[in-house]
């Protein structure tokens, strides 16, 4: 296995979640996107772990926090988002356009 | 500075022996300096003190009467005569301007005199003003007088003289002017200013044209020229002394120009009783003694025409006293035509008489003024019927008023009466025989008028609506304190009386530089004495017999009412009109003549200037800044205008755009970091 | 190393298989219609991701993902889903319409972060000891030379907590107020 598979698998992860990003009308599903951004970079921290082979598991650690904090974001996140439908009655990204010229 | 200086008289009788006074003649000058530094520090903090600055004024008239009275001393018993100048600048042709102080018998005599009556003045004037308003001010005005004075007085020369001779004016002004709350005292203040600047010019004039001709401002040394008797300078002496005199007529009141002293009572009653009755007025007689010699010896054309300016004042004003309700005022037209009285005997050739009378009326003037401040004080008004019986309820003022009008009535053994009798005498002596009787005639009116003045005040019934009461000690006493000198001080120049150590006051004022030659009588003239106290008698008699009685009504005791004297009495001989009609008439033309010039001629050229200009901005405002500069910065603001309106689109408020961008921009830093560098 | 080589290992076959299907997934994510299915279709994205890390032998956090993500993160989107009201059927309006420039966007930037990573890394081999890292030698690392950071990043779950249950908390009507404060 070379690592420029799971590079590459990985970039086009990240890319795929960059399109949905900026795609994506609901905001959960922009949340989603988001985690696929952060998978894909997971995938390129255990890639290089692999490769690297270090003493201590750098990149499994570094994996580890990401996906702490990704459970963390998560949360606040969605904890955001509900107060925003609270508040508009509404879970459309394009209705939160307040701040505009 | 002279020392020891024996100067043999002309006609034989007097020598003059003077020593230099010492170190109290050398620091003389601090006289002149204190009431000066007293000035400043009640202005700086007299507000914060018990008296409001009285005490400093006081302090400085204390320090400086010890000086006056050692110098007094000590010329009485040897005489003292001394210089000390010090050169400020060379004017060129020989003249210098000095400043400094003379000590000889002239001096000695009004440094005296100041700083007594000054002193006892100011004591009085801590109780009359007491709780009044701005009494700092009012202290601090009075010692800036008190310096003026003393810097007058102790000039040695004509320039230091005329500088003292403004600064009184000014001080004046101030306290004429005192309770400017009310315009009538402002316009007084102005009156008396305006009269002693229109009399300034003469002073000015005169003292220039001396100064240049007889090449020095110094007095001594114009003494000397003027005894070198140099008859080509006559003429000019003539002139200048005339001008001189001019000057002295503003200051002392004389005809016509003695319509400012009236007016003048409008200021607080100390005012009334230091300035203008016993010092600043007798300036001008000050000038007379102090240039003697010029009128004795180069300019005995002028004299003429001083003395009878000096009659018409002794005699025509003193009848409007007859006529005045004010009490003030009477004290006023006394005041005037006693200068007159002064005036005339100096220009006669009496030096000693002259002064021996400013002396003694300085000290029962002041009294009288105080007096009557002491009344108005009690009574609330200065309008005799408003009076009346005052002598139950203020028995110390009564009798020192009673001392005062005796004494200026020439009630012998009060000392006016040793003073009018020299003038007398000398009047006669010199030969102005017509002179001699109305000044006898104008002792019975100063009787007649006093005596009119005691009854409506003191005698009758009280017409008034208050409680008068006696003033307070801090007022009696001066009171008191003035009447004493005013009983004993004609004792000091009896004719032909030498007081065994300290000789008489004859001698004293003669030590000077030259001797002024005029007539010393041996003895008393007893027929001539007895015809003045007969006049003054007859004055009070037949002043008592008119006012004596209660009257129901000033109307009534007024009916004594001469017909077309009257009416020209109580207006004062029109001169105050004609004083109006006149500056009215000279000024208003060129008023005019100036205020078209002004309009026309001046407005007009800046005018045009004007418009040209406008004309001129207007181009450049609409042509070059309209459209050039403001263009140019339009037109940028426009295109920052337009490319903000087209930017600001970007804020979409839409965050997936913002996330569009960001991507954008993380994609050329890749591509540039990984690929490029 | 050259295609054939690459082919000839089976383990490259397994990922090739796993890769595809994570890709599909993912694509999947981004263009269902249906919100729910949208995060399931996440689920197997995730799932995918655990077997490419088993092949690169990381067991442990292989399965930290699928507890943590997938038993945990997923089913906090589907409440969130849930609340928010999704219309939980087919909806038209989950994707803008404007989809060029997204899609130019991150084709480029796939384009140059594989490019890159090719150009940087060519045929580098990743080792495969064939044994999974021990789960020990993670435990030691965290405790040992992370330690720090694995106590920032509980703090920060801990704040995440907190913050979450502060932003999301129902505003108390003014009856309830009055019955906290007197209480």
């Amino acid at each position: 296995m070379i690592v420029n598979q799971f590079l590459v698998l990985a970039a086009a992860l990240f890319a795929i979640g960059i399109y949905g990003l900026l795609i994506r009308r609901n905001i959960v599903l922009i949340l989603l996107s988001v985690e696929l951004m952060l998978n894909a970079v997971n995938i390129n921290l255990i890639a290089f772990e692999s490769m690297l082979d270090t003493p201590e598991a750098i990149g499994q650690v570094f994996a580890v926090f990401v996906i702490t904090v990704a459970a963390a974001e998560v949360g606040i996140g969605l904890a955001i988002v509900l107060m925003i439908f609270r508040n508009r009655q509404s879970a459309n990204v394009d209705d939160l356009n307040l701040m505009r010229w | 500075m002279t020392n020891f200086l024996i100067l043999a008289a002309e006609e034989g009788e007097h020598v003059i022996t003077a020593g230099d006074g010492g170190w109290w003649a050398d620091t003389a000058g601090l006289m002149l300096v204190t009431p000066l530094i007293a000035f400043l520090a009640i202005l700086a903090v007299g507000k914060r003190l018990k008296h409001q600055g009285g005490e400093i004024a006081v302090a400085a008239l204390a320090v400086n009467l010890v000086w006056a009275t050692v110098l007094l001393v000590m010329n009485m018993s040897g005489g003292v005569l001394d210089q000390t100048t010090f050169e400020i600048a060379n004017i060129g042709n020989g003249l210098v301007f000095e400043l400094g102080w003379v000590v000889d018998g002239l001096s000695i005599m009004m440094y005296f005199l100041v700083n007594l009556v000054g002193l006892i003045v100011f004591v009085y004037a801590l109780g009359y003003m007491h709780g009044d308003v701005r009494v700092p001010w009012f202290f601090a005005a009075f010692s800036l007088f008190a310096g003026s004075m003393l810097i007058l007085v102790g000039a040695p020369n004509l320039m230091q003289m005329i500088i003292g001779w403004e600064g009184v004016g000014l001080a004046s002004y101030f306290l004429i002017g005192f309770y400017w709350d009310d315009l009538d005292n402002v316009r007084a203040g102005n009156k008396a200013f305006m009269t002693n600047k229109v009399a300034d010019i003469g002073l000015i004039l005169g003292a220039v044209i001396l100064g240049v001709t007889l090449g020095t401002f110094d007095f001594a040394q114009l003494d000397l020229e003027s005894v070198a008797h140099n008859e080509a300078l006559a003429g000019v002496a003539v002139v200048g002394g005339l001008l001189l005199f001019f000057g002295a007529m503003g200051k002392s009141a004389q005809f016509p120009l003695h319509i400012w002293l009236p007016d003048a009572m409008a200021g607080p009653t100390p005012v009334s009783a230091l300035m203008h009755a016993a010092t600043m007025v007798t300036a001008g007689v000050y000038l007379m003694a102090r240039t003697f010699p010029l009128y004795e010896n180069l300019a005995q054309e002028a004299r003429p025409w001083m003395i009878a300016i000096g009659t018409i004042t002794l005699f025509a004003i003193g009848l409007l006293a007859l006529v005045a309700n004010d009490i003030k005022k009477v004290l006023a037209y006394s005041t005037v035509s006693q200068l007159g009285y002064m005036m005339t005997a100096v220009a006669a050739g009496g030096y000693t008489a002259g002064l021996f009378h400013l002396f003694t009326h300085a000290f029962f003037k002041a009294l009288l003024f105080l007096g009557a401040g002491s009344v108005i004080h009690a009574v609330h008004s200065n309008d005799m019927s408003d009076m009346g019986g005052l002598r139950k309820h203020m028995p110390t003022t009564f009798w020192t008023f009673v001392v005062g009008s005796l004494a200026l009535a020439g009630i012998f053994p009060l000392a006016g009466f040793w003073s009018k009798d020299e003038i007398l005498a000398t009047l006669g002596y010199e030969g102005y025989t017509l002179v001699m009787w109305i000044a006898i005639a104008g002792a019975f009116v100063t009787a007649f008028y006093m005596t009119r003045t005691v009854a409506l005040t003191f005698f009758g019934e009280y017409k008034g609506h208050g409680h008068p009461h006696e003033s307070p000690r801090i007022m009696t006493g001066p009171l008191v304190a003035l009447a004493i000198p005013s009983v004993l001080f004609g004792l000091l120049n009896i004719p032909g009386v030498e007081i065994p150590g300290i000789s008489n006051f004859t001698e004293w004022l003669g030590v000077r530089e030259v001797t002024m030659g005029d007539h010393h009588a041996e003895g008393i003239d007893f027929l001539l004495a007895g015809s003045g106290l007969l006049a003054a008698l007859a004055g009070v008699g037949l002043g008592w017999m008119i006012w004596g009685k209660d009257r129901a009504s000033q109307q009534e005791r007024d009916r004594f009412e001469i017909p077309l004297l009257y009416p020209l009495l109580r207006r004062k001989y029109f001169v105050d009109d004609a004083a109006l009609g006149l500056v009215g008439a000279t000024t208003g033309p060129v008023a005019r003549l100036v205020d078209w010039t002004n309009t026309y001629v001046i407005d007009g050229i800046v005018n045009a200037v004007g418009g040209g200009t406008k004309f001129l901005g207007g181009l450049v405002y609409n042509g070059l800044d309209q459209l050039g500069v403001d263009g140019v910065f339009n037109g940028l603001s426009a295109a920052a205008d337009s490319a903000g309106s087209a930017l600001r689109k970007i804020q979409t408020g839409r965050v997936q755009q913002y996330a569009s961008g960001f991507v954008a921009g993380a994609l050329i830093l890749i591509v540039l970091f990984v690929f490029v560098i | 190393m050259s295609l054939d080589a690459w082919i000839s290992e089976p383990v490259n076959w397994v990922f090739l298989v796993i890769g595809l299907g994570v890709l599909f997934a993912a694509f999947r994510v981004v263009t269902a219609q249906n919100v729910v299915h949208a995060a399931l279709y996440l689920v197997g994205a995730l799932a995918g991701t655990a077997g490419l890390f088993l092949i690169l032998s990381a067991e442990f956090v292989a399965w930290v993902l699928v507890l943590v993500y997938i038993g945990a993160v997923i089913v906090l989107f589907l409440f969130g889903i849930m609340i928010t009201r999704a219309p939980t059927g087919l909806d038209e309006g989950l994707s803008a319409d404007r989809k060029l420039w997204p899609a130019l966007l991150s084709l480029a930037l796939f384009v140059a972060m594989a490019w890159g990573s090719i150009e940087a890394f060519g045929t580098d081999p990743v080792t495969t000891t064939g044994s999974a890292t021990a789960t020990e030698l993670l435990g030691e690392s965290l405790l040992g030379r992370f330690v720090v950071p694995f106590e920032i990043v509980s703090f920060v779950l801990l704040a995440a907590l907190i913050g979450g249950i502060t932003i999301a908390r129902r505003d108390l009507t003014p009856v309830e107020e009055e019955e906290r404060a007197s209480v």
